[in-house]
C-alpha cells in the first residue's frame, strides 16, 4: 500500500495473480491460493449443511436453519422453474448454487481470494452446465432436440437465416453465463481496490486530503456491503440461468 | 496522440454503454413500482423478477466496465 502512494498509479489488477499455496509442495503441484479457497468453500459447504443438520431438531437452531433456508430455496426454485422434472436435477444445481455462493462470499472478507473472478474458473463451471443441458436435451428427446433449433410458426422461407440465429445464441449462453459472474465479481473487487487506493493517496497528501480520504474510505464501506449483494446475487442468477437452460432443455420451448 | 491518452480515451467511450444500462434499470425499477402500486399482493413475487432483471442489466454494464479495463491495463 505504501508502494501505492509512492508510484502514484493504481495497480488494480495485480490481486488477481495466482500464487502457490502451502509452500513447497504446493509450488511443485501448482497449487494455487485459488484452489485452497475453492478448498475451503467446500469445506465450509459441508460444515454448513452436515454440521448444521446433524443435531435433527424438530425446532431447528440457527445453522440448521440456515441449511434448511438455502435447502427449500433451491429446492423451490429448481420445482417452479424446471417443472416436476427439477427434482432429479436439483442435486447438481443446489451443488453449483451453495459453490458459487460461499466462493463469491469468501472473497468479501480481507486476506481471502475470490475464485471466481478468474475467467477460467467461471468458464468451466459454464462448460459443466452447458454440455450437460445439451446431453439431457439429447438423452430425452433423442434426435428431436434438434427441433429446438428450428422456430415454430415462420415461414419456411425465414429458416435458413432463423436456425444460424437460434444455434448462434445457444452457443453465445457459454459467453453470457461465464463472462456474467467474472465480471461482477472482477469489476467488484477492482472498485474496493481503486477506493482503497484512493484513500492511501489522499491521506498521504496531508492535511489537506484527510476529508476526502475520509470519503473514499465511506465509499468502500458501502462497496463491501454491496459486494456482498452481487455476490449472493450473482450465485443466484448463475444458477436460475441454469434451471431455465434445462427447463428449455426438458421441455423444449 | 500517444498511445497512453488514446487508451484513456478509449476506455472513456467503452463506458458510453453504461447509459443505456441507466436507462434500463430504470425502467426496470419504474415498472416494479407502477406494479406493485397496483397490485399490493404481489409484491413478493414481482419484486424476486424485477432483481434477476436488475442483476442481467447490470452485467452488461459490467462487460463495458471489463472492456474499460482491459483496454487501460492488459
Amino acid at each position: 500500500m505504501t508502494a501505492v502512494a509512492a508510484s502514484g498509479s493504481i495497480d488494480a489488477l495485480s490481486q488477481f495473480e495466482l500464487h502457490p499455496a502451502l509452500g513447497e509442495a504446493g509450488a511443485t503441484v501448482h497449487f494455487a491460493q485459488s484452489n485452497l479457497m475453492m478448498i475451503a468453500a467446500m469445506v465450509l459447504t459441508l460444515l454448513l449443511l452436515w454440521g448444521g443438520m446433524r443435531p435433527r431438531a424438530m425446532v431447528p437452531g440457527r445453522l440448521q436453519a440456515a441449511a434448511e433456508m438455502l435447502y427449500e430455496f433451491t429446492y423451490n426454485m429448481c420445482v417452479e422453474t424446471i417443472g416436476p422434472e427439477g427434482r432429479r436435477f436439483f442435486p447438481f444445481i443446489f451443488t453449483l448454487f451453495l459453490f458459487i455462493l460461499l466462493g463469491n462470499l469468501i472473497g468479501v472478507f480481507p486476506y481471502f481470494f475470490t475464485f471466481t473472478s478468474h475467467i477460467s474458473v467461471t468458464l468451466a463451471l459454464t462448460l459443466v452446465v452447458i454440455i450437460m443441458v445439451t446431453l439431457v436435451g439429447l438423452w430425452i428427446h433423442k434426435l428431436h432436440f434438434f427441433s429446438y433449433f428450428v422456430p415454430q410458426g415462420v415461414p419456411k422461407a425465414l429458416l435458413p437465416l432463423l436456425v444460424p440465429i437460434e444455434v448462434l445464441s445457444y452457443v453465445s449462453r457459454i459467453i453470457s453465463l461465464s463472462v456474467r459472474l467474472f465480471a461482477n465479481m472482477m469489476a467488484g473487487h477492482v472498485m474496493l481496490e481503486v477506493f482503497g487506493a484512493f484513500v492511501v493517496m489522499l491521506g498521504a497528501a496531508g492535511l489537506i486530503g484527510i476529508v476526502p480520504a475520509a470519503f473514499a474510505l465511506g465509499v468502500n464501506v458501502a462497496l463491501i456491503g454491496f459486494e456482498i449483494l452481487v455476490a449472493v446475487l450473482q450465485a443466484y442468477v448463475f444458477a436460475i440461468l441454469s434451471c431455465i437452460y434445462l427447463h428449455d432443455a426438458v421441455h423444449l420451448h | 496522440m500517444d498511445l497512453v491518452s488514446a487508451k484513456q480515451i478509449g476506455a472513456g467511450l467503452a463506458v458510453i454503454a453504461l447509459a443505456g444500462v441507466g436507462v434500463g434499470i430504470g425502467h426496470i425499477f419504474a415498472a416494479l413500482v407502477n406494479s406493485v402500486a397496483r397490485n399490493p399482493a404481489s409484491r413478493d413475487r414481482v419484486f424476486g423478477l424485477a432483481i434477476l432483471g436488475f442483476a442481467l442489466t447490470e452485467a452488461v454494464a459490467l462487460y463495458a466496465l471489463v472492456i474499460a479495463f482491459i483496454i487501460l491495463f492488459v
